[in-house]
Parts: structure tokens; sequence; C-alpha cells
């Protein structure tokens, strides 16, 4: 088995006032292996986004630990610690448009975390690492010097994915990295992500809620509603055989471009089970967990 | 023989910027009967938008310009209508569900008053208290629970599908016999995506209405459509019934599209068949077939001469050279054959 790149526990990311939080995460654990790509699904508002951000330390969490590489990253206070933590995680945004800054060419864009981190001896080499990365996402050298705007959206997530790049990290957040994009640029994105991954393996956490495309790059999935994971498995086993009825009802949505099939498919709906205060995850089947009490689980694996 | 409502002649549409005249549609033809929903599908910037809204005469003029073409509904043309005129068309004959129910809604207006507007201006009902009952049946139509509380209510109130199913009884209130409904689920999740299908669907059974569904999602029109037009660079490049277009392709563009899309069957550890490159700028569009730099079975010709729409069956029509008798056999590509393949099963 591979190692623990990532492990999360008991993480909760309340926002609001003390008196009446907004629970975005309600305590949720989970670990990234060393290589792999996690998806992790669920419908706007249920707290994917909010987790990839907390476990980046975009924000400051309410509780629980996040340990990286073996290390507390929620205990980092200093400045060596987070460069170094920042140099090992990186993220790729939903919205090529806006993440992106009008201001500075492709090339400074890139260059930036290099200036940050003293990375490079002369002005030479910061030119050919600026290069080789813009190659590497399938642009040109050339690219460098033209501002945001004079790309298309395709092009521009590449420019956000060479930047994650940058610092050569060895785990990535992918935030809805391709909702943004057309169809057939989709797929180049998609191509390219598990290509980088396999060529300077690298593990990605991959937030979506387009399934089919979570169902093809990733190896394992979260599925999430209302701030916790109801669901976690192997890709294959969550789609074949899933258990929440949450999960079930998630699939039974999801329109297939096969008209035939999309004839006869018929839409579960689902009705929240409240869980009680003995809910916890529950391995149902070898790597595949399950959130709820005993009697939910036992009920709902044999339905 | 069903009844033909909208037919749709060599339309163009051209805007001017300062770069230059796009020309985002560039000769669109179709037809519509009566109860049947057509999908158009395309990427951005492949003027599906434009026709759809075109349609509804929504072009500004300036900076659009009618550059040609007719809009026959009901065997009459709307292009030539004033302003004036078509405003007795928009709303009661054809009506329309965009994309965003946030921006489409009025922030400032109770949901109630929105819809009685419309029922006031097209219905002729002469009392708001006549009004305000259709109002609230029709909340009740699309699935709002408490009607005649959501009737006093603000947009900001309700959630995103809600709000959708509001501005589909906006659309509803004066009975149109066409519906455009450009993305209107896009921003939506999928679970609400597939109620909103399912009550458009719904409607359309009552009460016989012809949809023209504009969207970019291929599952999406598996599960609406009777036919599809698939749209690229500003032409329908491909025309045909469901079924023709999912299961005997014919255009390598809906190849592509088809190829770029993982179904559920898909091994993870293959690529995917993505098409290479961008759209083609419709400033100057390129000579010959516009998908011919993209295309990777493009013949000599395509970079010389536009293909025609070449017949392949009564319903299905395709706009590509590889259909012309001299052109090369060219198997499917095996991705897309698989997929036909495993469909066939797989709907079984």
């Amino acid at each position: 088995m591979a190692n623990k790149i990532l492990e999360v526990k008991g993480l909760k990311q309340y926002f609001g006032t003390k008196k009446a939080p907004i629970k975005a995460i309600d305590g949720i654990s989970f670990d990234v292996y060393e290589g792999e790509t996690l998806g992790l699904v669920g419908e706007s508002g249920c707290g994917k986004s909010t987790t990839g951000r907390s476990i980046i330390r975009l924000y400051d969490i309410t509780e629980g630990q996040i340990f990286f590489k073996g290390k507390n990253v929620t205990e980092y206070k200093s400045r060596k610690d987070l460069l170094q933590f920042n140099r090992e995680m990186q993220m790729i945004f939903q919205d090529p448009y806006a993440s992106l800054n009008p201001r500075m060419t492709a090339g400074e864009v890139i260059a930036e975390a290099y200036d940050i981190h003293g990375l490079y001896k002369n002005k030479k080499e910061r030119q050919d690492k600026i290069g080789s990365l813009l190659e590497s996402v399938g642009l040109n050298r050339e690219h460098a010097n033209r501002y945001a705007h004079e790309f298309s959206g395709g092009q521009r997530q590449r420019i956000g994915i060479a930047r994650a790049l940058s610092l050569d990290p060895s785990f990535i957040i992918a935030d809805e990295p391709i909702s943004a994009l057309d169809v057939s640029i989709q797929a180049q994105v998609v191509n390219l992500l598990k290509e980088l991954q396999k060529e300077r393996k690298l593990t990605y956490l991959f937030i979506a809620h387009d399934l089919s495309m979570v169902k093809y790059i990733s190896d394992r999935i979260a599925v999430m509603y209302r701030g916790k994971i109801v669901e976690l498995g192997e890709a294959d086993e969550i789609y074949n055989n899933p258990i929440h009825p949450y999960t079930k009802s998630l699939l039974s949505a999801v329109p297939q471009p096969n008209p035939v099939y999309e004839r006869k498919r018929v839409r579960i709906p689902y009705k929240h089970e409240e869980v009680k205060e003995d809910g916890k995850v529950i391995e149902a089947k070898p790597g595949h967990f399950v959130y709820g009490t005993d009697e939910q689980v036992g009920r709902w694996v044999s339905s | 023989m069903k009844k033909k409502i909208l037919e749709v002649k060599d339309l163009r549409i051209n805007f001017k910027t300062y770069a230059g005249e796009v020309k985002a549609v560039r000769g669109v033809s179709f037809e519509l009967f009566e109860g049947e929903t057509l999908a158009i599908v395309g990427e951005s910037g492949s003027g599906k938008s434009v026709t759809s809204n075109a349609l509804m005469k929504l072009i500004p003029q300036p900076p659009g310009i009618y550059a040609g073409g007719e809009i026959r509904f009901g065997g009459r043309d709307l292009v030539p209508l004033t302003e004036k005129e078509m405003m007795k068309i928009r709303g009661n004959d054809i009506a329309m569900i965009f994309q965003d129910p946030m921006t489409a809604l009025n922030p400032t207006m109770r949901i109630g008053y929105q819809i009685t507007e419309v029922l006031l201006k097209h219905k002729k009902i002469g009392s708001r208290a006549e009004a305000k009952e259709r109002a609230i049946q029709l909340l009740d139509q699309v699935g709002i629970p408490f009607p005649e509380k959501r009737f006093r209510s603000y947009p900001h109130e309700l959630s995103g599908g809600m709000r959708q199913r509001v501005v589909i009884a906006i659309a509803l209130a004066a009975d149109p016999k066409l519906l455009i409904a450009d993305e209107p689920t896009t921003a939506l999740d999928v679970t609400i995506q597939a109620q909103i299908l399912e009550l458009m669907k719904e409607i359309q059974k009552k009460s016989n209405t012809s949809i023209i569904f504009i969207t970019h999602d291929l599952g999406v029109v598996a599960n609406v459509a009777d036919r599809v037009a698939v749209m690229y660079a500003g032409q329908i490049v491909e025309y045909g019934t469901v079924n023709d277009i999912f299961y005997n392709p014919k255009h390598p563009y809906t190849w592509g599209l088809l190829g770029s899309m993982p179904d559920l069957n898909n091994k993870s550890n293959e690529l995917l068949r993505a098409i290479p490159g961008s759209p083609p700028n419709l400033i100057d569009p390129p000579i010959g077939d516009a998908f011919a730099p993209r295309n990777e079975y493009a013949l000599a010709i395509d970079y010389e001469k536009e293909p025609p729409m070449f017949q392949i069956s009564d319903t299905h029509y395709a706009k590509t050279w590889l259909l012309h008798p001299d052109a090369p056999e060219i198997p499917l590509p095996v991705a897309v054959a698989r997929r036909i393949e495993g469909f066939e099963q797989g709907g079984e």
C-alpha cells in the first residue's frame, strides 16, 4: 500500500458567529495516498471547496488536525515552515478568468512563486524555467509575454496549471478545474492533468460536481453532503455499489450521453435521514466507508 | 404528419465590432414540429445562443445585423417585423427560459408580481384577483410548495432550483406554442437539474409545446431531445434524430464531442479523445470547412471549398466532405465506436 501523504482528522470549519455557526465542514476525516487522485463530489454548498481551502490553509480551521507528510500543518507558524509547506502543496482554481491577474503577463504569473521563494540564480535561468513550464502544459515559450486576456479559457487554465507546478509540488488541490471550460477543452485539460500526474508523480485532490469526469479521473471518491463525508471508497465501487442513499440519488440523477439508457433512467429521490449522536464512519466493505449509525448502514447495505 | 410550427431558412447574423464584423451565425436552417424538442448543441461561441436569441428577435441592433434568411413562425416571417409587432409574439407565442435564474428575475419585485405582469399583459385577464389566482395555479404546476405563500416571496428567498421553476412559470404564463430554453440547467446541481428536466417534459406532454433546448451537455441532450442540431462556428454541421446523432454520428466534430466526454464505462487509464486546438475566429471565418484545422480526417478539399449538407437518411444530414462519394472511407474512430457499442448493450 502506498504511503499516506495527507491525513485529515476530525476537520471542522465553521463560519459566522459563535452563537449561530454555519457548519461548512462538520467533522470529516480522510486520508490521501501518495500518487493517487481522490475525487471529492457533492452539490453546491456541501463544503467540498471549503475542504480544499482549509487543507491548504486559506482558512484557519475551527477544529481538527491536518497531517501532511506526517507533520501537523495546522501548527505551522513560522514563515520558513509555511514557505516549505507552500512549495509542497499547490492549488488550481475553478475560474481561469478570475484566478489570473489581468495586469501580469503569463510569465510573471508563473514566475511570481520563484521570486518569492528565490529559486533561480540569474535572469536566464528564470526565463528558462518559465519556458519549460509553459511547454510542459502545452503552450509555447513565446506565450510568456502575453497577458491573460490574450488567451482562451483552456489556455488560461493551462497557465493556472503551470503556476501550480512552478514550485514542483507533490500535492495539488484542483478545485473544479474544468467546470468553466467547454466540453472539447475539458478533455484536453483532463488529459494534461493525467499526463502531468504520471510524469511528476503528483497526488491530486480533485474537487468537482461533474460525476462522470470525477469517476474517470479519480482512483477513490468521497461524496460530501451537508458538511459531512457520507461515503468514501474506490471509484468503481462507489459507482457500481453505492450504499448511502444520497450517493444513490446523486448517481441516478446524472444524465448519460446515451438516449436508450436515458429513456429508462429513473431518478431516485433523496430523503435526508438524521444521523443520531452515535453516527460514525463504518467500513461496510473493505475500503468502502459509509457515515451513519450501525442500524442505518445495516439497512442501507441490505436494501 | 405533425404540424410544422417553425422554419428557419439560411439565417445569418453578424455583429459589428471594432475589430471587424463577426459572423456569428452563418446560414442556419432547421424546422420544428409541434410537441417536439430540438436540442442545439455546441461549444461557447458556436452561435447556439445567438440563434435562439435571434428567433425572439432579441439581438440588439446595432451592433447586431440580420444579414439574411427567414424565421417563419406559423407561416409568417419574423425578420421584417417591427418591435411593436414582436412584442405581441414574445411571451405570448414564443417564450424563453434563461440560463441563470438569478439574473432573469427582478430582485426588487415579488415573484407573484412578475408572473401576474405577464398574465395581465398577454392574457387579457381583466382583474388582478383573477391574475393572482392563475399565477398561484402556475406556481403549483411547476412544483413550488406553498404557492400562496411563495406568491409574496422575493427571488432571493428561493433556492436556485426554485427560482428556475419561477422562471418556467413565467414562461408558461401565456401558454406559448414554442419554448426556447437556453442552458436552463447549466447553473444547477445535477439533482436539481434532473427535477427541472422532468418538469419540462411533463409540461410538454400536457400542453404539446415545442421546445428548443440549447445546451452543451450531451447527457442532457440524450435525455430531452427528439432531434439534435450540432453547431460549430456558426453553422449546423450535423442534424438528425437523437438516435442518428448518438448511434450513427457522421461528422468528425460530433465524433469529437462524443469522444471527449467520459461515460461511466471509461477506463481511467486511457486518455480522452480531446479535440485539438480551439474554435476559429469568426471575424474572418476560414475558407472551406471551418472545422478542418482541428480535424484529423481533413481532406485537401476541406481547405478550399465549404462542404454542402449531405443527406444520409430521411432525417439525418451532415456537412462534411467525408460523405462525398469520392471521399475515402473512414471507419468510426475506435473510441467512439466502442462507446456506441457500449451504449447499445447498456441500453438493452
